[in-house]
């Protein structure tokens, strides 16, 4: 198995906050791997380190087998870098832009239009090629900078929550524009807040407080959940999960959108009895209650706690 | 394939091109200012208020009082009656100086030796009242002389001749050193915000992750001002010449070619504040703290450096405009060569090229520190 990206041990401190903890980490050439954690894990910190804006201050990592602390000029000859935050110039054009990143990474003038032309046309940015970035809406803004991010041709492809901000379709759009990269053998490291960007990920970790916590496949992370899970579907969902928590006779009960999540390690039959007569004492109509198979999401909260 | 420094400059000339605001800047300062300065900042003394307390109300006071304001340098705002009517004057604004000619002018003129006329002058603007003094005394010097030559034995006599600005024009004076304080200021203020406001917008951060190198950066951003600045230059010049009748003797070229060097230092000097510079508000205090006042107070421009404090002097050495005052003063008025003019020239190299060395050296293309 070849690794694309290695990271071992890296650590990072801003004054008296860890932002990263000795975290090792390994991507395999050409997969898609996810980024998962909650605000403040150390997922920019890793990703800036691993560009060179950010120096560690332990640890070593590789890019394509090149030391990216070494040589970060050769390393960013070949990485593509996109930050959380659109960061391309408003008052330029989408051609102006690509074309001043093109050159940036001196890619040759004919290369240059026959990317861009590419690019217009994957990105289907190729109608609004005159407009001001400004001008552009959310989804587009962050189409325009993956192109630019993409007009060197990157091997390994860094991306810091590409979708925040962006309205469901274009989101479903970039994603399948990523799947299109990864289908051409790009490296792709993405960090994302959205459980079901994770699941269209080869393989996903959740990073907490600077360090890994798990690493697999999508589909293997439900597994690691231990527990028997019931989704319970009632009025007043909100109330109905205060009440629960409060009687304490359950492992854990979360809110996803208007149902809610109870874990418990007794058998579901009587979980189930145990809801309903909760419930019933606060008023509160059970309109259904079935075991579930526990999603992602459900592990990395259990992770969390 | 374009080396990566031009494509940082293009995109810098659009940025100018699309930004309303640093257009308006590189436009309209230059003529606000030289409009400004060149109406209002001057040294020439004209028509100042002064009142008469003419109390011999003779054919003869009357005849010397005519001839004080025919210089045009005075005029009569007040004709006092009694002495208790020149503090009320003063106090009104009514007159700047007072002019007190005794009973018996006109008798003792012809008679006696000593005849005391009295000079009051509102000292609260002193800079005024100095050259009133002067004005005055000068002028009754040469009236008692010629009223009796022959009782003065004067044995030297002083001719004055003024060489380069005979008229001792203020204009002539302060046009060369607008020249050298607007394009201090231009250059400044425009490069003193564009690193700075890549850093705050996050475009730096996608510059970086390039392969670029950070002098690449650093030209990059200074080249696009030098072209718009050796305008203004040309701008100005041409405006004093046109508005101010200012003569302008060197040669053009010569003028351009110590233009591009002064401009290659003030460009660096913005550079450096904004290299080290986290914010665009920081980095325009920074520059007006460094570059627009020392040019303002410590070039020359204004008030003479040899009449400042030791440790003023010693700062005014490394004020590149002090430098550029020389060699432009030089250039337009005595129209004097690169002969002349290679110590502040190579000062000006020197300088820049140190500062731009620094800030390259000192620029990290990452987000550290």
């Amino acid at each position: 198995m070849t690794y694309d990206i290695n990271i071992v041990d890296v650590s990072k401190r801003f004054g008296s906050t860890v932002a990263l903890d000795g975290l090792t980490l390994n991507v395999r050439q050409g997969e898609m791997f996810g980024l998962i954690g909650p605000d403040g894990a150390g997922k920019t910190t890793l990703l800036r380190i691993l560009c060179g804006l950010y120096l560690a201050d332990a640890g070593h990592h590789l890019l394509a087998g090149v030391d990216g602390r070494k040589k970060m000029r050769t390393v960013r000859s070949f990485i593509g870098y996109m930050p959380q935050r659109f960061s391309l110039y408003p008052d330029l054009s989408v051609a102006e832009n690509m074309r001043f990143f093109a050159d940036l990474f001196q890619v040759p003038h004919k290369e240059r239009e026959i990317r861009l032309q590419r690019l217009l046309e994957f990105s289907r940015l190729g109608p609004f090629i005159d407009r001001r970035a400004h001008a552009l809406s959310g989804g587009m803004k962050q189409k325009l900078a993956l192109s630019c991010t993409l007009i060197h041709t990157p091997k390994i492809l860094l991306l810091d929550e590409p979708s925040t901000g962006v309205d469901p379709v274009s989101r479903r759009e970039f994603w399948s524009i990523l799947a299109e990269l990864r289908g051409q053998g790009v490296t792709i490291l993405v960090t994302t807040p959205y459980m079901d960007e994770a699941a269209r990920c080869d393989r996903i970790a959740f990073i907490h407080k600077g360090k890994i916590l798990v690493t697999d496949e999508p589909t293997a992370i439900p597994s690691l959940f231990k527990k028997n899970l019931l989704e319970l579907h009632c009025r007043q969902h909100v109330m109905a999960a205060r009440f629960l928590e409060q009687s304490r006779a359950f492992e854990s009960v979360k809110i996803f959108g208007d149902r809610l999540h109870v874990s418990s390690h007794k058998p579901n039959a009587q979980t189930t009895r145990l809801i309903k007569s909760t419930l019933a004492a606060a008023n509160i109509d059970v309109i259904s209650i079935k075991p579930v198979q526990a999603r992602i999401e459900d592990v990395f909260v259990e992770l969390l706690q | 394939m374009k080396p990566r420094f031009i494509a940082i400059m293009q995109k810098e000339f659009i940025h100018i091109w699309r930004d309303p605001r640093s257009l308006t800047i590189i436009i309209l300062l230059p003529l606000v200012m030289i409009f400004l300065y060149g109406y209002a900042i001057t040294f020439d003394i004209k028509e100042i208020k002064i009142g008469i307390l003419d109390q011999d109300r003779s054919p003869t006071s009357r005849e010397m009082v005519r001839q004080l304001t025919k210089s045009g340098y005075f005029v009569v705002t007040a004709d006092l009656h009694d002495r208790s009517e020149i503090e009320p004057a003063f106090l009104g604004r009514k007159i700047v100086a007072a002019v007190i000619i005794p009973d018996n002018f006109s008798r003792d003129l012809n008679t006696s030796f000593r005849i005391p006329v009295q000079l009051l002058v509102d000292g609260s603007n002193s800079n005024l009242a100095t050259v009133t003094i002067n004005y005055i005394k000068t002028f009754f010097l040469t009236y008692s002389l010629q009223i009796n030559a022959r009782l003065l034995n004067a044995p030297i006599d002083m001719q004055p001749r003024v060489w380069y600005n005979p008229d001792l024009k203020s204009a002539n004076f302060i046009a060369p050193g607008l020249v050298a304080v607007i394009m201090m200021l231009i250059c400044a203020l425009l490069t003193s915000a564009t690193i700075a406001r890549e850093r705050e917008t996050g475009t730096m951060e996608q510059i970086l992750v390039s392969p670029i190198r950070s002098a690449e950066i650093i030209v990059g951003k200074t080249f696009p001002y030098i072209f718009l600045a050796i305008i203004d230059a040309i701008a100005i010049v041409v405006f004093a010449w046109v508005v101010f009748k200012v003569p302008f003797r060197g040669h053009p070229l010569l003028f351009l070619f110590f233009a591009v060097v002064y401009v290659y230092t003030c460009l660096s000097l913005g550079i450096f504040i904004s290299a080290r510079v986290k914010t665009q508000q920081v980095a325009l205090m920074a520059a007006q703290l460094v570059t627009t006042l020392p040019s303002l107070l410590l070039s020359g421009f204004i008030f003479p450096i040899v009449s400042m404090p030791k440790v003023l002097q010693l700062i005014s050495y490394i004020v590149p405009a002090k430098y550029f005052l020389v060699i432009i003063r030089s250039v337009m008025l005595k129209g004097v060569g690169m002969a002349a003019l290679w110590q502040p020239t190579l000062f000006l190299l020197v300088f820049g090229t140190l500062l731009l060395f620094i800030s390259v050296k000192r620029f990290k293309t990452n987000l550290e520190g």
